[in-house]
């Protein structure tokens, strides 16, 4: 819970990890690379005191995580999202069974999430319902870039991961949660493409379809699903860290999705350890649309960041939140309110 | 004989295709070299994993612009510190296309992307004019009938008309100046439609060459990088 000037916030922290990226798991060239390159964005988008040492940065304790997100973070609830990158890692980047050793210590403060790969095929699916059973999923978050023997990547729209929505459908898992690009297959596509999610967003109409960093670098053509896909989400995480290098451009993305998307889709989340949610949550609740903005676009009011820091995922994710808590909250996500359709570029 | 300044203007033709913005002034181009007739060109992008396929074009792209200097027989240009480094710089230098760098994981060349992106580019650019008209008090009845000859000349006006002759877009002085991505005409309904999409892609375009630029800053530790790259 955050307060500030008499307002106050239920906080979700919608995207938070728990690695293992030190030199003794890294399998390969690769496995230092995706770390390095994670540190590069906390070293750019961080204020000088949220930013590590790469040898902590590699590998933080449980305790910095605790600290972090619980004790001066704000958050109320956090929600793990797990990285298998198995190809990079010896153990795993962040599995779901490594996020469930930290949870179960601490009842109720985290939401565990699951993740699939179509690329098992139908050996998956097995194994796939029996983690969903085990740890009561309600959502998964999947990394379509994942690199798996020579494959760089999938599409969701495939045979192959029908089969595995299906089965969260089935499961009642409702939620997914995805990381777009930077590679995918076929290469010659542009990787960043959230089309395949389109397609799914439209076939599972009973599934939640979270695009994590917005879509980003691609904000335009999630925008544009998002206007006409109500079960589409946007996560905040990485954008929201403009805040502070950046608050123009964060204004410019904010303002967008309110109008595209509106506020009842969207997520917070911090994507710990890149960065920390003490000070996003501070900032955002701090920041405003600048004045000489405000001709093109709506100002943010409590209740806008209140369903954005916590109401929304709460509603997902069937929380309870207090009812002091609660004031502002959609029942239901509202429609898209984007203009009508015209081909995007 | 070629020199080094004749290699990073032939390098300034190059774009990035997703960022709309040359490779020197993004700071992408590590180091030049010039010798008899061959020339040596190192490139670096802001992380590990930038998509290989926008890699791969850069590589080619500036190795084409390279060896179309006089003078300049061999040109071989590297791109440092990037998962698909070895694929990519081994395929160009062989001139081999996308599909013989990376056999098995794409079905086709890039000239799809490449024309993709470019169209996006072409919106970007054209917002940034017409912004221009409408906070100087036109309307968009009024720009609508806008004819490329009634725009102020300038580089981003400049940018527009060259980059319509890439796409095969009536470039001609007589040409309305705002059209859809695909040159179509546009009404006063549309335009509106239109620009409330074309500010999406610029602010999509123009923010994330800003975060590009940020990252390689922090990865390379360099102050300006239109500064290293000169």
């Amino acid at each position: 819970m955050y307060e500030k000037d008499g307002e106050r916030y239920f906080i979700v922290d919608g995207h938070i990890h728990f690695w293992d990226a030190s030199p003794a798991n890294q399998a390969n060239k690769y496995g230092r690379g995706f770390i390095n390159c994670f540190y590069d964005y906390q070293q750019n988008l961080s204020p000088p005191e949220y930013k590590w040492p790469l040898e902590k940065f590699e590998k933080y304790s449980e305790e910095d995580l605790i600290h972090d997100i619980f004790e001066v973070g704000y958050a109320d609830v956090a929600i793990f999202q797990p990285t298998y990158l198995t190809d990079f890692y010896t153990k795993g980047f962040n599995t779901t069974e490594q996020n469930a050793a930290v949870a179960e210590k601490y009842p109720g403060r985290f939401i565990l999430n699951g993740s699939f790969d179509p690329r098992d095929g139908e050996a998956g699916l097995e194994p796939f319902e029996a983690l969903v059973e085990r740890y009561q999923l309600k959502g998964v978050k999947l990394y379509t870039a994942e690199w798996k023997g020579k494959s760089r990547g999938w599409r969701l729209d495939s045979p192959e991961a029908y089969l595995y929505l299906d089965k969260c459908r089935e499961l009642g898992v409702r939620n997914v949660h995805l990381h777009k690009g930077p590679t995918i297959w076929p290469l010659n596509r542009d990787a960043f493409d959230v089309s395949d999610v389109d397609d799914a967003a439209t076939d599972f109409p009973e599934l939640n379809f979270i695009v994590e960093h917005l879509g980003l670098p691609r904000l335009e053509d999630f925008c544009w699903i998002g206007t006409q896909e109500p079960n589409v989400y946007g996560g905040f995480s990485v954008a929201m860290a403009f805040l502070y290098t950046r608050p123009r451009y964060f204004a410019q993305i904010i303002g967008e999705l309110c109008y595209w998307l509106d506020e009842d889709r969207l997520l917070f989340g911090s994507d710990y350890a890149i960065w920390q949610p003490k000070w996003l949550v501070e900032r955002f609740v701090d920041f405003q649309i600048p004045d000489d903005m405000l001709g093109e676009y709506a100002p943010l009011t409590p209740d806008v960041k209140r369903k954005i820091l916590g109401l929304n995922a709460a509603r997902l994710y069937d929380l309870e939140v207090p009812e002091e808590l609660n004031a502002g909250a959609a029942t239901t996500a509202g429609p898209a309110i984007g203009s009508e359709p015209v081909s995007p570029a | 004989m070629t020199t080094a300044q004749d290699v990073l203007d032939a390098l300034a033709g190059v774009r990035d295709p997703e960022l709309d913005e040359p490779l020197t002034d993004l700071g992408f181009v590590a180091e030049v070299q010039v010798g008899e007739g061959r020339v040596d060109v190192r490139l670096r992008l802001p992380t590990y994993f930038c998509a290989p396929n926008f890699a791969w074009l850069m590589v080619h792209d500036a190795r084409s612009a390279v060896l179309a200097l006089d003078g300049v027989q061999e040109a071989v240009v590297k791109l440092d510190d990037h998962c698909a480094s070895a694929e990519i710089n081994s395929g160009v230098s062989r001139s081999a296309g996308f599909e013989q760098t990376f056999p098995g994981e794409t079905t086709g060349e890039l000239d799809e992307l490449r024309e993709k992106f470019a169209r996006k580019a072409f919106v970007a650019r054209q917002a940034r004019v017409c912004d221009v008209l409408l906070r100087a008090g036109q309307t968009p009845d009024e720009v609508v009938l806008l004819r490329l000859s009634d725009l102020e000349p300038g580089p981003d006006q400049a940018r527009c008309v060259s980059l319509r002759a890439e796409l095969g877009i009536d470039a001609s002085p007589g040409a309305q100046a705002f059209v859809a991505p695909d040159g179509r005409a546009l009404d006063a309904a549309g335009l509106k439609r239109w620009l409330r999409i074309a500010r999406l892609v610029r602010l999509s375009v123009e923010g994330n060459a800003g975060l590009c630029r940020a990252l390689l800053k922090t990865r390379y530790r360099i102050g300006d990088p239109q500064e290293v790259a000169a």
